[in-house]
């Protein structure tokens, strides 16, 4: 299924996959790569810009927030929280999703109307209104937070699942398994599955990037993970109120949100060329 | 033809019931909704009072007919807060999201458009790489970042753009302009596939063969048959722009119904919320179903 790429397209997917490994491993070495405690205040050292900038301090390499707290730390710290959210939503909405689209895709007739109908439920449900009452509701905390978005995205997941089963159901492997008398638990889970994973692993990186940015969106609310987390949009909340004077105080955790996010659809994009999977809409 | 449209409405109306049915059981989740109402510092006896006086004592199903009932007729109860219908609430605020809303969509149609036929038409090229990147940069770009930037930037620094406020046209610039990266994506993708598309079909071939130019061949031949998917996506655009702008209005302080539902869930003031869900649901469906049945009656085998 492979085919050759151009050259730019294979440094895309790699700098992607370098991004993304890079995440992982500081997400999973957090304790151990942090220069300082991230929730330790020191408000004698308040707002410590960057190194590379005046009055910068070789002790805080990305400075201090307006707690005194190392901003390099809490950096570290919030790769962790994104990485967890992040693959958290994912395997919650991918379950659902997943669990949906093959059975409509199957099965077809009334089932697939029922899935077709909570798919466009779904869709009409404003996202981050209905997530900001759940956390609202129930509490804010890293698991409502992944919990509620996991809840909600699974529509891509679902929506490929489906049209990849429909694909399949009518290729000659799943009549000779059927012939061979294979129970339909069999056939989806050992036939069909494995013969669609290659465009779910890219919906897989899609919905990732999105609960990232999603989780972001809803911390910067003050809706998300609480405080004293170091959320990077609850960083960029918490320092809204510096970033007139310090502009870095708001750049650093931007930056590093856009960069894991873009890091994740390159390689999502990459993967998508490598497996000949099609781009989910 | 009008069994799919009696067929689609019906699928709307069931739509919109769920979704009914869904806003009104999350605003039931923290459980005692009357507690959270009288908030923290409230007795046991004010507690009461609010539950005997907001009807929260009878069965959840009885409240929920009423609610939907009443909504059904244009009426969505009264807000906590502001103890006056919720309708007016959202009315006095619509204009502004519509506006921000439309305007947004406005920039990412002149955006997309543009890049994604110029993409489609150097498919393969240096130009046509260069001009995806802007949109894998769209979708990664953190939309409530972007606004606190351009604010800095644009408001601060430069001084072109009002910071927050809509006392005149410039207050939606750059709101505008936040909202139009969270479409631009999907819309320059769709048009660059349309584009691919139409461009293989047999007729571009017979056009070329006939000698009509490549700019007349790309902009008169196959734009008018890449550009009906994005129109219905467009719609659909809309829809979730209209939802997404919860949060840019929240960073330009805008006083429209994103604002409004932020600031009712903040408040525990349920009613607002219950119907600001509800209302953008409903937009979407309206959307959604205003662009299937548009398709339906230019492409006639969509009708299934």
């Amino acid at each position: 299924m492979s085919r050759r790429l151009p050259p730019v397209r294979h440094l895309a997917t790699l700098l992607g996959a370098l991004i993304v490994g890079l995440a992982v491993i500081v997400a999973l070495l957090a304790p151990a790569l942090v220069p300082h405690d991230p929730f330790l205040q020191n408000l004698d050292q308040r707002l410590i810009p960057p190194l590379w900038m005046d009055g910068g301090q070789p002790a805080h390499l990305l400075g201090t927030d307006q707690l005194g707290r190392d901003y390099l730390s809490r950096l570290i710290y919030g790769t962790r929280i994104s990485m967890l959210i992040g693959m958290m939503t994912v395997v919650m909405s991918g379950l659902i999703g997943i669990t949906l689209g093959v059975l409509g895709g199957f099965y077809g007739g009334r089932t697939d109307d029922l899935v077709m109908f909570l798919i466009t439920c779904r869709l009409a449900i404003p996202l981050i209104l209905v997530a900001l009452t759940v956390v609202a509701l129930v509490g804010s905390s890293l698991t409502v937070v992944s919990l509620t978005l996991g809840l909600l995205l699974w529509d891509r997941f679902a929506v490929v699942a489906r049209t990849t089963t429909m694909q399949v159901r009518t290729l000659d492997y799943i009549a000779a398994a059927k012939a061979a008398g294979a129970s339909r638990r069999h056939i989806l889970l050992r036939e069909v599955l494995p013969n669609i994973l290659v465009h779910l692993i890219v919906v897989a990186t899609l919905e990732m990037a999105l609960a990232i940015l999603l989780e972001a969106a809803l911390s910067f609310l003050g809706l998300g993970v609480p405080p004293p987390l170091p959320s990077w949009g609850l960083m960029i909340a918490e320092a809204k109120d510096y970033m007139f004077f310090s502009p870095w105080i708001i750049m650093i955790p931007g930056i590093a949100l856009f960069v894991l996010v873009m890091g994740i659809n390159l390689l999502g994009d990459g993967l998508r060329d490598l497996l000949g999977a099609e781009r989910p809409r | 033809m009008r069994f799919f449209f009696v067929r689609r409405l019906v699928l709307a109306v069931l739509v919109c019931l769920t979704v009914m049915v869904i806003s009104f059981t999350l605003t039931r989740l923290s459980g005692d909704l009357a507690a959270s109402i009288a908030g923290p510092n409230a007795t046991a006896a004010d507690i009461a009072i609010i539950t005997r006086n907001y009807g929260l004592d009878r069965p959840l199903p009885v409240q929920f007919i009423e609610w939907a009932g009443h909504a059904a007729t244009g009426d969505l109860g009264r807000s906590f807060l502001y103890h006056t219908p919720v309708w007016d609430l959202i009315r006095a605020r619509l204009p502004v999201t519509l506006t921000l809303g439309l305007t947004g969509l406005a920039i990412a149609l002149v955006v997309s458009l543009p890049l994604g036929i110029l993409a489609a038409a150097r498919e393969g090229t240096a130009l046509d790489r260069a001009i995806m990147l802007v949109a894998l940069v769209g979708q990664a770009m953190p939309s409530f970042w972007l606004g606190l930037v351009m604010i800095i930037w644009l408001g601060l620094d430069l001084q072109w753009f009002p910071i927050s406020g809509v006392d005149s046209w410039q207050g939606y610039v750059m709101p505008g302009i936040v909202l139009a990266f969270s479409a631009i994506p999907a819309l320059m993708r769709l048009t660059r596939s349309g584009m691919i598309e139409a461009l293989a079909a047999d007729y571009i071939r017979t056009a070329r063969a006939k000698g009509l130019s490549r700019t007349k061949i790309v902009l008169k031949h196959a734009l008018r048959n890449a550009a009906m998917p994005v129109v219905s996506i467009a719609a659909v655009q809309l829809g979730f722009i209209l939802g997404g702008s919860v949060v840019i209005e929240a960073v330009f302080a805008l006083p429209g119904i994103g604002y409004l539902a932020w600031e009712s869930i903040t408040k525990n003031d349920f009613p607002v919320v219950q119907a600001v869900v509800l209302f953008l649901a409903v937009i979407y469906i309206a959307l959604t179903l205003l662009a299937d049945m548009m398709n339906a009656l230019l492409d006639p085998r969509l009708r299934g």
